[in-house]
């Protein structure tokens, strides 16, 4: 079968890591879509619930807000990978419900 | 695209690469190619390390049939950019156009498995529901589906729930069915590395 733990692992530890345009407790906050500020919760919250309705005046809110190209590129990134992390991790949890084996740790680079 | 950067922010060497591309292929670079070439080391590279994986890695799933499942994440999120280059890819490796469409237009009633339907179907569910239950894979493993089976498809699912959003929050713009047709042609022959 295919592993992607050490791949999504390190992922993960790297988008929510030291090194980036927003700091690391913005870009945790966008990958949770949890204690953002506004606009930028808003953003992220489409972003992990409904991406297909973004417009341009939600990207454009955020720049009008003061944050540079690399904090929204980061936002958008993280919290992509933040929703789709809490899909999966809840499908491989049903798997183990299901099959009573443990096959995968969670992710949490912290 | 919605950021700039993502155009005109990219590296020197990137440029060239990119300039290249464009004179070798005679296509333009897919906006997919830049989201993955910007700041690569924040997500492109570790992003296409688990791509690569999931998409071309060890599994009894075929390449075409995880191109489907592709498709039918990148549909269900509603995302046309990734639905048409991924079902480009899956048709490419199945020689076969309408099964693709089929399975995007009534997964149901498409000409598939049903172990592979079932598999769809719950990769479906996940994409739209953001959960499953223990329920959902046992119905699955009735199905013969194995669970190395079920975290395979489950790998592409993560891959695919990701880039569909971000294809979609950065406004990729579609490009000619040429332009498409090429990098479905390089995905198959090179993966996402």
């Amino acid at each position: 079968m295919s592993d992607i733990r050490q791949a999504r692992k390190a992922l993960v530890a790297r988008i929510l890591g030291e090194r980036g345009a927003a700091s690391p407790t913005q870009r945790r906050a966008a990958f949770d879509n949890l204690g953002l500020p506004e606009p930028v919760s808003r953003l992220a919250e489409k972003v992990a619930k409904h991406a297909y309705r973004i417009t341009d005046d939600d990207i454009a809110a955020v720049r009008i807000a003061g944050f540079t190209e690399d904090q929204i590129f980061e936002f958008v990134v993280c919290a992509a990978i933040g929703q789709a992390t809490r899909q999966y991790e809840a499908a491989l949890a049903a798997v183990e419900a299901a099959t009573g084996r443990t096959g995968h740790a969670p992710c949490d680079p912290r | 695209m919605r950021l700039a950067i993502l155009d005109s922010g990219q590296s020197f060497a990137t440029k060239v690469l990119f300039a290249l591309i464009r004179v070798v292929s005679r296509q333009p670079v897919l906006d997919v190619v830049k989201l993955v070439k910007y700041r690569a080391d924040f997500y492109g590279n570790p992003m296409q390390r688990v791509t690569h994986e999931a998409m071309r890695g060890p599994s009894s799933w075929s390449v075409g049939n995880r191109e489907l499942m592709a498709a039918l994440v990148a549909n269900t999120n509603g995302c046309d950019w990734c639905t048409m280059a991924h079902s480009a890819v899956a048709e490419r490796a199945f020689r076969d156009r309408a099964k693709v469409s089929a399975v995007l237009s009534d997964l149901e009633t498409a000409p598939i498995e049903e172990p592979l339907r079932a598999t769809l179907r719950t990769l479906r569910k996940l994409t739209r529901e953001h959960r499953l239950d223990a329920a959902d894979v046992r119905a699955l493993l009735a199905l013969g589906v194995s669970r190395e089976q079920i975290e395979d498809a489950l790998a592409v699912g993560f891959a695919f729930n990701t880039i569909a959003r971000l294809a979609d929050a950065f406004g990729f713009v579609q490009p000619g069915p040429r332009a498409m047709e090429a990098g479905a042609k390089y995905l198959l022959a090179r993966g996402y590395r």
